[in-house]
């Protein structure tokens, strides 16, 4: 074994795009970008999307997603050029020296075929191991991932097992054919905050105890910065940043990779209670048509004028199905909602129009929120029609202002959602809310979908628009970071009930209950060594028990 | 109960109820259209004797439900009236026709079926290449035209040009399975064209629809050669839609084969349900309709429970 | 959006020439439609360009004419699917609920026998006149254009976007009209073409099979049957519609798919 095991120099990847309507034309997505990897030694590739880390993970195994080439540069795996080795040269390579670890682990699996025998064919195929030590092995890496019932969980079908579970499968068969390198991409970004701890653990012991080398790609600058030697900071294709670990997280030189660090440190004094309540959830009970369990049980919370209430939980703990119950889309089956000094009527249709313009929502996803056939003057437009019936000019001037107050220029206004970038499109979604000159708004993980600067941008644009005015947010999210940021209250949703309420500052301090305390301990922060610190923290606690 | 096996009771208690729902459809269709049954069966010059005899002929001065109800239990038993316009026994005249094209279409579907689906790996293995695009400029062609004016394409340059085969395709009793084969290979070619085009079509975005799934990649990442990604992989997800593809092209087919009958003059159910709806003889419409609807409801049907059959997550519940 | 790819201008090009013929068919059309001009099946000449037809009737204003039969009556078809198919398909999407499966129950059960044969069965008592076909044709295929716009509904139903648009306390016309319609248009305008296409080849197998256009009128159906019994001797007229339907076919076809593709641009920045 050479010293380096993975040598890439002046990496050039291309792809071929087909734009509608234009002829194909080529696109380098990342240009030139060399790095080594010792064995037994991870790296971290860290970017937002579009900045090519999962295409330069892919190239360690010579392969290119879709239309995507690589055009240039040199890729060394064991001192040999696996870019010259020709197509058998890779299949030698792939499954046997290099494996991989996809996002989405449910797709990544076949879904006619049982666990065992996908995580054993690599090495079956390849040579490595015969089928009854392949299987060995795979029992073995089973019970280090700590699944449960390593004997026999191989026999299972992939939907037979949760999505937890299932990336953790996905990591055994990378590790089962006894690879030099795993490639693993985004391994935990799909699961909920308290799985994706027990999950990067896993995994971070496996690669220690096998002594394998592995380049982590994630958006998560504080994930990576618990599993990896070194760390990559890539911006649209190029590096923007190399070094090891403790400098990047602690002493970064760039200022992009500094923004990274930084992000989500927002800070937000909290407001005390007021004695004019916008809102009163009271006693709320509700379940869907046809099922035959309650979503959500005995909710009462408040939310004062002018304030945050931010409402966080996992997935499935009910915290957007209360947003629908608020909305009026889906009444009730026991409890009452005041808005505002009044009762709001459970269903929709039947609400006056003055409730529904105090009443404004933002989406998680910004490009389905918006028609995309109106146009950005039309969308913020309408509400300023059907609430105050502005035309002409008067509408005009309104739209401007609030393309201002977003921060965006008044040369959108006749842009159409598809030509604008993220951030700008929930800007957009926001004005729209602020045309109607609501008393509430509700934000469902409004910045979830955003990569974490673009969040921050809408985060802050949020907290100013409150100041001016004077509107209440019912923040839904399942990211603590965003709590933190941007709340005066706290609810902490899970399996349909609130399990702790208050304000912030008490929310967030001990004593805790148990769902909160593991809530907040699961979330990653930007420092060396938290991992371990938390992990053996639950080892004592649960010895102590 | 296996979920699986509830499913599949489900689906074959909805094809039944479906296929009554389709015999009452075609019972409403041919009797209770505004305008009288009798009248216009004989046309305006009827003498008001003969109409009132067609209409006691026809039961139509019974109400319409009853009516349903003695046409419908008497096809249960296989009784399928008699025909207006000659007397003989519904039953007994389909029978030897009803063989008849089941001989055809069936040759037609063990020739299409497999080709279809060779051509489909073809187009998928060549994608965007000249074979595939060669296959979707020929089905975009044959799908463009009519199948009776295919069939008489092929006679006008296979039969009479070349002198190959027999322009028309009369089969007896008498014929041995080789010259019965020969007789029909024109209406054979033209089915196979029609339907060969679908499937080809439908099997390709089938197979393209698995191999981009992300467990492909994963298969190739394993570095597995391109046959076992296909064989272990693509094969075992493919199955279901690529049955569920024959199944609703072999349904198409039986449509098909009525005009193709016609155009080739064989002694089939298609001619002989066309020749009485010119000649109105609303029994053996009826007959022939119910007939074709029910192989129709049928393999759709039996499309759909092979997919259910075929999907892992319905076969291992959690 | 900017440039019409060649192959979608080769289609409008003669889908627009079909339908310029089929309108103006008696200016351009050399004889009568059903004017005796010379013997049986003559070869074509400069006189008859195409040939003369089974009774000695001029083939290529047949043709003309046949076009012209065809095309109104596939076109009416079409109209009248769209119309029925597409209106019943968004208020069974929108509304939802009993509507919604009493609609698609019934639109199923009319699937559930293939068209040819439900067509052919109620043909056996109707009179075959002109508007009983178009409205026979047109509603069996309604039960299609139903599915999909439904479908296309029921999608764009389910969007943020109209939700916000209900929460907003907009009326049922906005949502229909200025929601969810700009955003079904194209997919089902391209389908429209299909279904034209569709109405020609079914109306011309109805007439094929004498239970379309009666004679003396023509039509591209019409014109093979009249004409089939040439082909053992080697007279090639029945064909003639062939080339007709099929170029007509696949010129709306090529029209059809730029439509769609489009459209699949303007949905949004996820391309």
């Amino acid at each position: 074994m050479s010293e380096t095991l993975l040598k890439v120099r002046g990496l050039k990847i291309g792809a071929t795009v087909f734009p509608p309507g234009e002829k194909p034309h080529d696109i380098t997505i990342v240009h030139g970008v060399s790095f080594d990897l010792a064995p037994g030694k991870v790296l971290g590739l860290i970017g937002e999307s579009g900045a090519g880390k999962s295409t330069i993970g892919l190239a360690a195994m010579g392969y290119g997603r879709g239309g995507v080439k690589i055009t240039g540069g040199e890729v060394f795996v064991n001192g040999r050029d696996i870019l010259k080795g020709g197509i058998k040269g890779l299949r030698e390579l792939r499954g046997a020296e290099v494996t991989y670890v996809a996002q989405s682990a449910a797709a990544a699996f076949n879904p006619a075929k049982k666990l065992m025998e996908q995580v054993t064919e690599a090495a079956i195929s390849h040579g490595k191991f015969s089928k009854s030590d392949a299987e060995k092995r795979a029992v073995a890496l089973f019970a280090k991932l700590g699944l449960p019932d390593p004997e026999n969980i191989g026999e299972r079908y992939p939907h037979q097992v949760s999505g937890g579970q299932l990336q953790r499968v996905m990591t055994a068969l990378a590790l089962c054919p006894e690879p030099d390198l795993v490639v693993f991409d985004e391994p935990t970004t799909a699961l909920d905050v308290t799985t994706q701890i027990d999950v990067l653990a896993a995994i971070k012991e496996a690669i220690r105890d096998t002594g394998v080398a592995a380049l982590y790609i994630t958006h998560d600058l504080a994930v990576v910065a618990q599993v990896s030697d070194h760390i990559m900071v890539l911006r649209g294709g190029n590096t923007v940043e190399y070094g090891d670990t403790d400098q990047i997280i602690n002493a970064p030189v760039d200022d992009y990779t500094r923004a990274l660090v930084t992000v989500r440190s927002i800070d937000h004094e909290e407001k005390s209670p007021s004695d004019n309540p916008v809102l009163q959830v009271k006693n709320i009970t509700a379940r869907y048509k046809g099922t035959n369990f309650d979503v959500l049980s005995d909710i009462n919370v408040e939310l004062h004028a002018g304030q945050t209430l931010a409402v966080v939980g996992e997935s499935g703990s009910g915290k957007s199905t209360l947003a629908r119950v608020i909305t009026g889309l889906l009444p009730p089956s026991h409890g009452s909602i005041e808005f505002g000094g009044h009762t709001l009527t459970p269903d929709l249709p039947n609400r006056p129009m003055e409730d529904l313009r105090e009443l404004q929502m933002i989406y998680q996803m910004a490009d389905v929120a918006m028609n995309p056939r109106q146009t950005v003057g039309t969308i913020i437009g309408r509400p300023l029609e059907l609430y105050f019936g502005l035309r002409g000019e008067e509408k005009r001037k309104r739209i401007r202002e609030l393309l201002e107050e977003i921060e965006m220029g008044d040369g959108f206004v006749d842009r159409y959602p598809a030509e604008l970038s993220g951030g700008q499109k929930q800007r957009v979604c926001i004005a729209r809310c602020l045309a109607a000159k609501p008393k509430l708004i509700i934000c469902d993980e409004v910045t979830s979908a955003l990569d974490p600067l673009v969040a921050d941008g809408i985060l802050k644009l949020l907290l100013d628009l409150q100041k001016i005015e004077d509107v209440s947010y019912l923040f839904i999210t399942h990211d603590l970071a965003t709590v933190r940021a941007i709340a005066d209250s706290i609810a902490v949703m899970y399996q349909g009930r609130v399990v702790r309420y208050g304000p912030k500052s008490e929310v967030l301090a001990p004593p805790f209950d148990d769902y909160t305390d593991l809530l907040l301990s699961s979330v990653p922060e930007m420092e060396l060594g938290w991992l371990e610190k938390v992990i053996s923290s639950r080892k004592m606690e649960s010895a102590g028990n | 109960m296996h979920p699986v096996l509830t499913l599949v009771a489900q689906r074959l208690a909805l094809g039944i109820l479906l296929l009554f729902a389709a015999s009452a459809l075609i019972f409403v269709g041919t009797q209770i259209l505004p305008g009288d049954v009798a009248q216009s069966i004989l046309g305006q010059s009827a003498t008001p004797e003969s109409l009132a005899n067609l209409r006691k002929e026809l039961g139509l001065n019974e109400p319409a439900l009853s009516r349903y109800f003695s046409w419908l239990g008497n096809a249960l038993q296989g009784d399928l009236g008699t025909a207006l316009t000659n007397g003989r026994d519904i039953a007994e005249s389909l029978g030897s026709r009803l063989g008849n094209t089941m001989f055809l279409a069936g040759t037609a579907a063990v020739i299409s079926v497999p080709l279809a689906i060779f051509l489909g790996l073809l187009a998928v293995r060549y994608k965007d290449r000249w074979p595939d695009k060669l296959i979707s400029a020929v089905t975009l062609t044959s799908i463009s035209i009519p199948e009776f004016l295919i069939g008489y394409v092929l006679m006008y340059f296979i039969s009479v040009k070349l002198g190959w085969f027999s322009s028309v395709a009369m089969i007896n009793d008498g014929m041995s399975f080789f010259e019965k084969l020969n007789a029909i290979a024109l209406p054979v070619m033209v089915l196979v064209m029609v339907v060969l085009a679908h499937m080809m079509r439908m099997t390709r975005a089938a197979i393209l629809n698995v191999m981009q799934s992300a467990y492909i990649e994963t298969a190739e990442l394993k570095g597995l050669s391109g046959f076992q990604v296909i064989a272990k992989h693509a094969f075992p997800n493919a199955i279901s839609p690529i049955v569920n593809v024959v199944m609703l092209n072999l349904a198409y087919l039986v449509v098909g084969v009525v005009v193709v009958e016609v155009v080739f003059v064989y002694p089939g159910m298609g001619q002989y349900l066309v020749d009485h709806v010119s000649k109105r003889d609303v029994p053996v419409v009826q007959a022939c309709g119910l007939i074709f609807a029910a192989v129709y409801i049928g393999l759709n049907m039996l499309a759909d429970i092979i997919s259910i059959l075929a999907n892992p997550r319905l076969r291992h519940p959690k | 959006m900017k440039i019409i790819p060649i192959s979608a201008l080769i289609g409008l090009f003669f889908t627009f020439l079909y339908f310029f013929v089929a309108i103006f068919a008696p200016w351009i059309a050399p004889y009568g439609m059903a004017e005796i001009v010379g013997d049986v099946w003559e070869p074509s000449s400069s006189a008859y360009w195409l040939g003369t037809d089974s009774i000695g009737r001029d083939l290529l204003t047949r043709m003309i004419y046949g076009g012209r039969t065809t095309i109104f009556i596939a076109t009416a078809a079409t109209i009248l699917s769209f119309t029925t198919g597409a209106t019943l398909g968004f208020l069974a999407a929108v509304s939802g609920g009993w509507i919604d499966q009493v609609l698609s129950r019934f639109v199923d059960l009319i699937m559930a026998i293939p068209s040819l044969i439900f067509a052919l069965v109620v043909l056996s008592v109707m009179p075959v006149t002109i508007p009983v076909l178009i409205l026979v044709m047109g509603l069996l295929d309604a039960t299609r254009v139903f599915r999909l716009s439904r479908a296309v509904a029921v999608d764009i139903n389910v969007m943020d976007y109209v939700e916000a648009a209900k929460l907003r306390g907009e009326g049922l016309r906005w949502i229909i009209f200025r929601e969810i319609l700009p955003n079904a248009l194209s997919p089902l305008v391209a389908e429209m073409g299909l279904r034209f296409i569709f109405m020609v080849l079914f109306v011309s197998t109805l007439s094929f099979l004498g239970l379309g256009v009666q004679p003396p009128q023509a039509d591209w159906g019409g014109i093979v049957k009249e004409n089939k019994e040439g082909i053992v001797y080697g007279i090639s007229a029945a064909l003639a519609p062939a080339f007709a339907i099929a170029t007509l076919a696949i010129s709306v076809n090529l029209v059809a798919d730029w439509v769609l593709n489009r459209t699949t641009s303007l949905k949004g920045g996820r391309g």
